[in-house]
This record gives C-alpha cells, structure tokens and sequence, in this order.
C-alpha cells in the first residue's frame, strides 16, 4: 500500500468508517481510495484538471470533472457526513460562500491549509524583506496559485466571525501532528504549525 | 477462463424474432409491428450467475458489429473493437457482451428496407415512424431471449447514450452502471434543423419517388448530400483546418476558376458521401434522423424535467463528452451529470481534450479504454465464475 502524504493521513485518521465523503479538489485520488479502500466510505472526488481526473478514473474512483463551487452549489442538502478541502482555500477566489457551501452540502467540513503565520515564514519576511517561501508554499509571489494565504488565527477568527463551530483541529510540526485544543498549543500553534486540519460543523 | 484470442475474434451477426403476430411490437406512436428481426452479435459468455452482461447501443448510423472480424481475411473491424480485450473498456473473457442494430435500421434488423412479409415488398415509407423508447423495448426483448435479466451496464455514444439513458430509466431495476460517451438528453434545434436539411436533400431527389424507389435507382443525391452535410458537424474546424486547411486538391494546377472540386476538403466531402451509399438506405435515413429529432429524454420520462427522469434511477453513471464536440457539445453531457448530482447519485464526469470533434467517441479509444475499464470492473468486483 501506498504511504499516504502526512496531512493526508491526518485527515484520513479523523474521519470514521463506512463515512460518506466529498473531496473538493481530490487530485490524483489518493485521499479517495485511501477512504474508501481503508475506511470503506462513499467517497466521490472533485477536481478541475483533466489529467488528475483522468488518473482517478484509472483507479476506478468517482470524480466529476469541474469547479467545487459547482458542486457544492449541484448536492442536495447535508448530503455527505463530510466534505474535505485540503491546501485548496487560499486558491479559492471567494473563501468564505466555499466554507458556507461546504456545511450546506456536508454535515461537517475538513479544511487542511498552510500556515502563513509559521516562524520561519515570519522570520522571512522580516528578515529577509522578501516573499517566503517554504516546502508548504513554494512559489514566487508572481507565479503562485495562492491567492488568499492566511494563518491559524486568521481562520480561527474567521470562524468566529461566520459562527461555524470548531469541533477539533491538528497542527503539524516537522512530521508530527498535535491537536490544538490546550490552551498552551493554541498560543504555539500559530508559530510552529507548518500546516492545519480544522473539522467545522454549524452549531 | 475464455480468453478473447485471434480465433474469438471471429464473430458472426445473428438474427432474433423479437415482434410476430401473435407477439407484436407495441410502438409509441401507437401503431404496432407484427414482424420484427433485430440483428445482433455477442461476445464472451454469460456466466452462471448472469451478473456479466452488457449492452453497448450503436450511434446513427453504425450497426451491431461493434468489434471483431466476420471472418479470418475480414480487413475491417467492428466499429468499438479498439475499446475489446483484457483490461480494455470491455473484456470478453470476462465480460458478456452484446449489440443489435437497431430497430428502424438498415444492417439487418427490421426498418425501412426490409421486406413487409405481409406484401412481399420493402417497407418504404409503409413503416411506422419510431422513437428511442421503441428501439429500446425491442432491445429488451432480445436480451430476455438471450436469458439476461439485469445488465452489469448499458453503454452507449452519441445516439446509442439515448438508447442507454432510454434503457436506464426504462428498466430502472434492471441497470447497474451507464457509460455515456459524447451524447445529449434531447435535441438542440439547431441539431433538428441540420436532420431537417437531410431529409430535404432525400425527399427532393428526383429518385426518392415518395419512397418507392428501385435498388438501380436510389436516391443517391439526396443521400450523399445529407451526409456530407453531417459528417461536416462531427468533425471540428480545427480537425478540419489541420487536416486540409485552404490546400488545393491538385496544387500544382493552381485554381482553375470553374466548379469542379477544387479544394482538398471537397473531395474529402464527396468521397464520404459516396462511401456512405454504399452501406446506407436513403429511407432509413429519413426515419433514424426523426427518431433523433424525437428524443427528449425529460419529456419522455419526466413530464418535461429531467431531475424528476433520472430519479429513476439509482445506477452509477460514467460521463464523457470531448472538448472539440459541436454536435453535442460538453454543456449536454454536464447537464445530464449535473442533475445526477443534485439527485445525489453516484455519477462521474469528464471532458476529454480532443481535437477530433464529434467523431472522438469512435477514435478516442486510448483514453475511453483508460476510464471505462476500471468503472466497469471495479477492484472489489469478485472475479465472475465461467
């Protein structure tokens, strides 16, 4: 079997068996057929390059070809137990209606993304007076697909804001995932999370 | 284990009874058939728990040789046969395929040009005007002869995703997947405004003689004027462009200034429309053409809405439309695997990229082989007994 990537894997441990599942921006599948070979879910993918949609139908893996704000407008009502948006959101032009839409459609909501507030990032940026990069975000700023990049904090905030009720989330340092629900973590996270896993369900 | 080797290959069309007097077809327009044959091929074999068919429905024009030879030194295919063998679109060592030509057809099943044996003589314009749904009830019958109840899947492009949708919703208990390749739930105007002026070009052939004509003397103006016309719609500009551009069918000679077939893609047109009389019956033409015309899929099944047709059915769906298709453009496809979604059920949708318009559900194999195989024969699939 094949290793999943480390925040994949982090999403795969938090969802349960027999699970339904909507992967927003599935990729070449691997989330997919690690849900529904591991965990035996009902997991349909969507993503919007034919090459990528190509390889999961190789696999055998249900995959619309097309934008997941199509999706999330096309599926009825709590349809899924869960919907995953993993290093996707600060691609999408309008955030905010993405998350709505995926609570509409879901029961409960994974979003993974990088941290733009880690310390090196920071560190960077205040020391080198340039654009960071790291092995989350490696693009220039001028070729980037990133266009919204934002922090543990900022999400946090946001979720406040939009009042979408925060069940559990992980943070990654180096290869090890904690979760941030102590008080002391949640201080730390925003400085030493590299990445981010947030389970959102509506109160 | 049956392989699919050289010698399987070889397959032979059979004929069925599907209609007789005592046994008539029903057709929606409310006339009957008291005689129907419908011509078909297999290959592969059902196995013992019958879980292992499928039924692949031909496009327009085409008929049920849909892959193999018909005999050893046979220098042409059957029209899918590239999507046939182990880990292709359909394996018949596993697989029990089957294809018939349709019902109103002219590749020997009961249409137009066949024999009323009540007369002794052709159909003609005798024979009752048909539709999807009547194509699909004949194909019905035949699979109860063959002993197949529920099908592991229908596939079909073009007008065979009609008759595959038709089926689907048609026999909801009886399908378990549906591959639908370059296809629509209905007719554009503009693709009912092209069958028209094919059908003009047929019923103002000084031969078309109301139908009555005489094999020496068919109305072949008319017929190769329509296709040429048609096939121009299942090509793109660009396939067109690339492949001949502004060339000059004798460069060297310059342009002549008289009407002879000057440029390249004219004489490309006229040979298509020539090849086309010989495997093709001008009446059969004009009722296949009406029976596209017919076709909504949402009127037929749900009182004009095509969320409340599909929620028939409870089938996994696989849908592909190509990027370069004109005549049923991706929106079609989308719209078909978009209210499958907002039913809830399970359908996957692609756009291949392909330059080849139309037509690319016939050349495209490579890439329909790669993402129907696995959907017809998924991991978990216990493998089917002999």
């Amino acid at each position: 079997m094949m290793t999943l990537r480390a925040d994949l894997q982090q999403i795969l441990t938090t969802i349960p068996t027999g699970a339904s599942v909507l992967d927003l921006g599935c990729g070449d599948g691997a989330l997919l057929q690690a849900l529904i070979t591991q965990k035996s879910c009902k997991a349909l993918g969507v993503e919007l390059d034919e090459t990528n949609v190509q390889t999961c139908m190789g696999k055998g893996l249900p995959v619309f070809h097309g934008t997941l704000e199509e999706a999330l407008a096309d599926y009825p009502p709590q349809h899924f137990d869960f919907v995953v948006l993993n290093q996707t959101l600060q691609r999408t032009k309008l955030p905010v209606p993405v998350v709505h839409g995926m609570l509409r459609v879901g029961k409960r909501a994974i979003v993974g993304f990088p941290n733009f507030g880690h310390w090196q990032i920071r560190l960077a940026l205040l020391l080198g007076g340039r654009m960071p990069n790291s092995p989350a975000l490696p693009y220039q700023w001028y070729d980037t697909p990133n266009i919204h990049l934002f922090t543990i904090a900022d999400f946090q905030a946001l979720c406040q804001q939009e009042g979408w009720a925060i069940e559990r989330w992980h943070y990654q340092v180096g290869e090890a995932w904690h979760g941030g629900d102590s008080i002391l973590r949640k201080r730390v996270s925003n400085w030493l999370g590299s990445e981010a896993v947030f389970q959102l369900s509506k109160p | 284990m049956h392989h699919w080797t050289d010698t399987d290959r070889i397959v032979a069309t059979q004929v069925a009874t599907v209609a007789t007097p005592q046994h008539p077809l029903p057709l929606e327009s409310g006339a009957e058939l008291k005689h129907v044959q419908l011509a078909y091929e297999t290959y592969g074999e059902l196995n013992a728990t019958k879980s292992n068919a499928i039924l692949i429905f031909h496009a327009l024009t085409a008929d049920a040789h849909v892959a193999g030879k018909h005999h050893e030194h046979d220098p042409k295919t059957g029209w899918w046969d590239a999507l046939f063998g182990e880990g292709l679109a359909f394996n018949p060592a596993t697989d029990f395929i089957i294809c018939a030509n349709v019902l109103g057809g002219c590749k020997g099943s009961t249409g137009a040009s066949s024999i009323n044996p009540e007369t002794g003589t052709p159909w003609g314009m005798t024979f009752p005007l048909i539709t999807v749904g009547d194509m699909v009830v004949a194909q019905k019958r035949l699979l109860e002869q063959l002993g197949v109840g529920k099908l592991k899947a229908v596939v079909g492009g073009s007008m065979g995703g009609f008759q595959a949708m038709d089926f689907a919703l048609r026999y909801p208990e009886s399908v378990e997947r549906v591959v639908l390749v370059a296809t629509s739930s209905k007719l554009s105007s503009q693709a009912i405004a092209f069958n028209a002026v094919a059908r003009y070009a047929i019923l103002n052939d000084p031969n078309w003689n109301e139908g009555n004509y005489s094999l020496e003397n068919q109305p072949t103006v008319g017929l190769s004027t329509a296709r040429m016309m048609a096939h121009i719609t299942y090509l793109s500009e660009e396939a067109l462009e690339a492949k001949f551009g502004r060339r000059l069918q004798a460069p060297a000679q310059g342009k002549t200034f008289d009407f002879q077939k000057e440029f390249a893609v004219e004489s490309y047109l006229e040979h298509q429309g020539k090849a086309f009389l010989k495997r093709f019956d001008a009446n059969t033409y004009l009722y296949l053409t009406k029976v596209l015309d017919y076709f909504d899929l949402a009127e037929a099944w749900g009182e004009g809405s095509l969320l409340k047709a599909f929620s028939r059915t409870q089938a996994k769906f696989l849908i592909a439309s190509f990027s370069s298709d004109w005549r049923f453009p991706t929106a079609c496809s989308q719209a078909i695997a978009k209210t499958l979604r907002q039913l809830g059920r399970e359908v996957s949708f692609i756009e291949l990229s392909s330059t080849a318009g139309h037509d690319a559900f016939l050349l495209e194999t490579e890439a329909l082989n790669r993402i129907i195989a696995p959907f017809l024969h998924p991991i978990d699939e216990g493998k089917p007994t002999p």
